[in-house]
């Protein structure tokens, strides 16, 4: 039982930051339907920041946070500009093209400046573990999954309570009515990429105090982000969430269960289940 | 039968000069690989291009084809030939049965399902046991023989498989170019719901371009596995597999019977060019230059490069 | 008479919304009927149910005598039952030809065949010397009549034109009038959404009015422009004035 309980709620605090991920990703998705099949290789860009704000700086991951999200904020402009803008002329497979090429070069400017060795942040502001009740919970994977739960809440409160963040959801909604509304959609676009990959940003710097960094490291967590984004639904900030830390139990669970090679299949196998019934995610309008 | 137009034979022609002015060993694996490419292209085209469902998941019919000639040679000692016939025959099958719950799904989520399904079919092979597990399978070393499907001289006879297995591919594609399906394809393509309006069972035609697209793809598993001699689960069913079929595809021209040769002719030498001018580093220059290259072309022609073509004809006086 | 198309106590909900309560018409064999009803009558709804792009909640939809409820779109058109959307919807990227062929080859398998009555049907309908033109590059009284073409190719009994002539200007509007006619001699049955009146008053041999859900006139054109239940729900105060 008790090890049941440690499972799950090792589940629950990954599953947090990887709802943050995929909320980013989503974002852009549902303002300007457009998937971000480099999303993964964000996230691994956001890691190498971490990583040598600490390194290089010495500055704690939690404190260099602001800036990393700052960094990737302005890295998705840049993105939106000089990758996706022109793209959005041409069809759906040439957006998908051009950013799976993004993913690739990501991954090899990687692989070219910071070689393909592991690298791990020593010593952090979080270390050591804590128990509640039987459970006990790592203070990093804690702190990482309390900084995602604020990241998302701050994330909340963007696009319910500013006027920016009611641009973003009516253009997401209707773009022609929202263009009608003097909305200007092309600069909305531009804060989908900034603020989307902010919080790609904020993931992959809380994910940074104890997971290993290296090129690669995109490729598991892009593709769980894509998982939990159709899981969740189109567009669904709130679904992200749900189903974020629905996939992350699962995955911790079905490692206790079953081989933990399987643990993502599992993942994957629930997912496509429920789009076998429910074909636009769970919290997805039909 | 129409007579065949200036491409047939400039292709034939082309695939006959090519080994005759680069001999290499080296530059006839490349001609090996552009087929084959350009073949799997092919294949993926029918589903992707022509009926617009856009898989990242065709490693899974490569892979089926690959295991089941592999499986078939090493337990029953059966012809590679035969189990080449199978291992289609079996994908086809999967194709059908992935297809009925998937193809309800609209644009991204499809994509999405598909390297899911692709992801979930490598971690099995790579820890089912009874098939090789992630050592991977070698395949029994045969006489040189075209039917043991082996040939330890030359590569000369792969490139000339290779070239039949386009040439069965863009058959396939022309056939259904010029026919009803290929008409329904493009209709569903186009607009689903409006393809439904003037009677197309659009969810029979999806299986069908599903169905064909990923035999072709299993013959090409079977040529792959006969080529190399060794598989394993991270050479047949990965994602980046299914992704430069899809790439290669789409870069020549989604929907254009001769896009994927084009593509194909240019992926194919540029990661080769790229691997080896940079790849000895071991440190990802080689994906750089290709990372940095799509996104390029993507960005400067995002119809292709058959796109292209059409812009410059415009441009040039038409004949009266 | 019999009729060739027979709706009955066709029930339609959205959530708590009822779209269509409790329709039944019947549509004679080369008649043209007019469905007419302000915006939000449920006149799309009725549409989608009668033509399989919609499953029904309650009633029947009977064509040429026989229970066709719940039969797929695609069958239904097989069955000679087609249909043109509100908002256009042909193949973009194909060109006006291409379209049309689409449709000739629900009834003739080989596209040669499919491909010279396609010909024939765009000159019917006026477009033949656009064949060639990619269907996003037509104009939009183009693209509406192209529709109408593809529809016209798979040789129906009965066709369903949803505001086939909305957003036309006078002249395109006098065109349309006259190919809807020309169909109907033809033998087609044909049954009108619009909700431009001067379009259909004159054009329809009956008219059926639905408001909120419910037919609440079935009638001659002449004898609904009189019916002071349509004049008060559906052509509103301002028609009183002038009567």
């Amino acid at each position: 039982m008790e090890i049941v309980a440690q499972t799950v709620a090792s589940g629950v605090l990954l599953g947090l930051i990887l709802a943050l991920s995929a909320a980013g990703l989503t974002l852009i998705w549902g303002v300007m339907d457009i998937v971000n099949f480099a999303h993964g290789d964000f996230l691994m860009l956001g890691m190498y920041a971490s990583f040598f704000a600490w390194a290089v700086l010495g500055l704690d991951p939690l404190l260099a946070l602001p800036g990393v999200v700052a960094a990737l904020g302005l890295f998705g402009v840049v993105v939106y500009l000089g990758v996706i803008r022109p793209v959005l002329r041409g069809s759906v497979l040439a957006q998908i093209f051009a950013t799976f090429g993004l993913g690739i070069l990501l991954r090899g400017v990687a692989q070219f400046v910071f070689t393909a060795d592991y690298r791990q942040i020593g010593d952090t502001m979080a270390t050591g573990s804590f128990a509640v009740g039987p459970v006990h919970l790592g203070l990093p994977q804690t702190i990482a999954a309390l900084g995602a739960l604020i990241v998302s809440g701050l994330l909340f409160a963007l696009l319910d309570r500013t006027t920016v963040g009611t641009a973003l959801r009516a253009t997401a909604e209707d773009r022609s009515a929202a263009e009608l509304m003097g909305i200007d959609t092309r600069r909305m676009f531009a804060l989908a990429w900034a603020v989307g990959a902010g919080c790609v940003g904020a993931a992959a710097g809380l994910l940074a105090i104890y997971f290993p960094i290296f090129p690669d490291v995109g490729a598991v967590f892009g593709l769980l982000a894509f998982v939990t984004v159709a899981l969740g639904g189109f567009g669904s900030v709130g679904g992200a969430m749900l189903a974020g830390v629905l996939i992350g139990v699962v995955t911790s669970v079905a490692g206790l269960i079953f081989d933990p090679a399987y643990k993502f299949t599992v993942a994957y196998l629930l997912y496509l289940v429920v789009l076998v019934i429910r074909p636009q995610g769970l919290l997805g309008r039909a | 039968m129409p007579r065949p137009g200036l491409p047939v034979i400039a292709l034939v022609a082309a695939a006959l000069v090519y080994p005759l002015v680069f001999g290499s060993p080296a530059a006839i694996n490349v001609g090996v690989l552009i087929l084959l490419f350009a073949a799997l292209g092919t294949a993926w085209n029918l589903l992707g291009g022509y009926a617009g469902q856009i898989s990242f998941g065709h490693a899974v019919f490569f892979g089926i084809g690959a295991y089941t000639s592999t499986v078939l040679l090493k337990e029953a000692g059966l012809s590679p030939w035969l189990g080449m016939l199978a291992g289609a025959a079996l994908a086809a099958l999967a194709a059908v049965l992935l297809g009925v719950p998937t193809f309800r799904l609209a644009g991204h989520y499809f994509a999405i399902a598909t390297i899911v399904i692709g992801e979930i079919a490598h971690t099995v092979v790579r820890n089912l046991d009874a098939i090789g597990g992630a050592r991977g399978l070698f395949l029994p070393i045969l006489p040189t023989s075209l039917v043991n499907y082996q040939f330890h001289n030359s590569r000369l006879p792969y490139y000339g498989i290779a070239f039949g297995l386009y040439a069965l591919a863009l058959a396939a594609t022309l056939m259904v170019e010029r026919r009803r399906i290929g008409y329904y394809l493009r209709a569903i393509r186009e607009d689903p719901t409006a393809s439904r309006s003037v009677g197309v069972s659009v969810l029979q035609y999806k299986l069908a371009a599903a169905a064909l697209s990923a035999a072709l793809t299993a013959i090409c598993g079977t040529f792959y596995a006969q080529y190399v001699l060794f598989i394993d689960s991270d050479s047949v069913f990965p994602l980046s597999l299914s992704i430069l079929i899809a790439l290669t595809a789409i870069l020549g021209g989604a929907g254009r019977a001769y896009g994927p040769l084009l593509g194909a002719g240019v992926l194919v030498p540029l990661s080769e060019i790229t691997r080896i001018a940079f790849g000895g580093t071991g440190r990802g220059a080689d994906l750089v230059i290709y990372g940095a290259l799509i996104v390029l072309i993507s960005v400067a022609q995002p119809g292709g490069i058959a796109a292209l073509g059409d812009a410059l004809r415009r441009r040039l006086p038409q004949p009266a | 008479m019999t009729a060739l198309l027979e709706i009955e106590g066709l029930t339609k909900h959205f959530g708590g919304v009822l779209a269509n309560d409790n329709v039944s018409f019947g549509v004679a064999e080369g008649e043209i009927l007019g469905l007419l009803g302000p915006n939000g009558a449920g006149k799309t709804t009725l549409f989608n149910c009668i033509t399989g792009f919609l499953p029904p909640d309650r009633g029947r939809v009977r064509f040429a005598g026989v229970d066709v409820t719940g039969r797929s779109a695609s069958r239904l058109a097989r069955d000679g039952l087609v249909r043109t959307f509100q908002i256009v919807r042909v193949f973009p990227d194909l060109s006006a030809l291409e379209n049309v062929v689409i449709g000739a080859l629900l009834r003739h398998g080989r596209v040669s065949a499919a491909r010279r009555r396609a010909l024939e049907v765009l000159e019917d309908v006026g477009l033949a010397a656009r064949s060639n033109v990619r269907a996003r590059d037509l104009t939009t009284a183009e693209r509406k009549r192209l529709e109408v073409a593809r529809a016209l190719a798979t040789d129906p009994r009965a066709l369903l034109l949803d505001e086939a002539m909305s957003g036309l200007n006078p002249r395109e509007v006098a065109e349309a009038v006259a190919l809807v006619r020309r169909l109907r001699e033809g033998g087609v049955t044909i049954v009108l959404v619009e909700h431009v009146l001067e379009v259909v008053m004159p054009l329809a041999d009956r008219v059926v009015v639905l408001q909120e859900g419910r037919a609440i006139a079935d009638a001659t054109p002449a004898a609904v422009s009189r019916d002071p239940a349509v004049i008060e729900a559906y052509l509103g105060p301002q028609f009183i004035e002038r009567a």
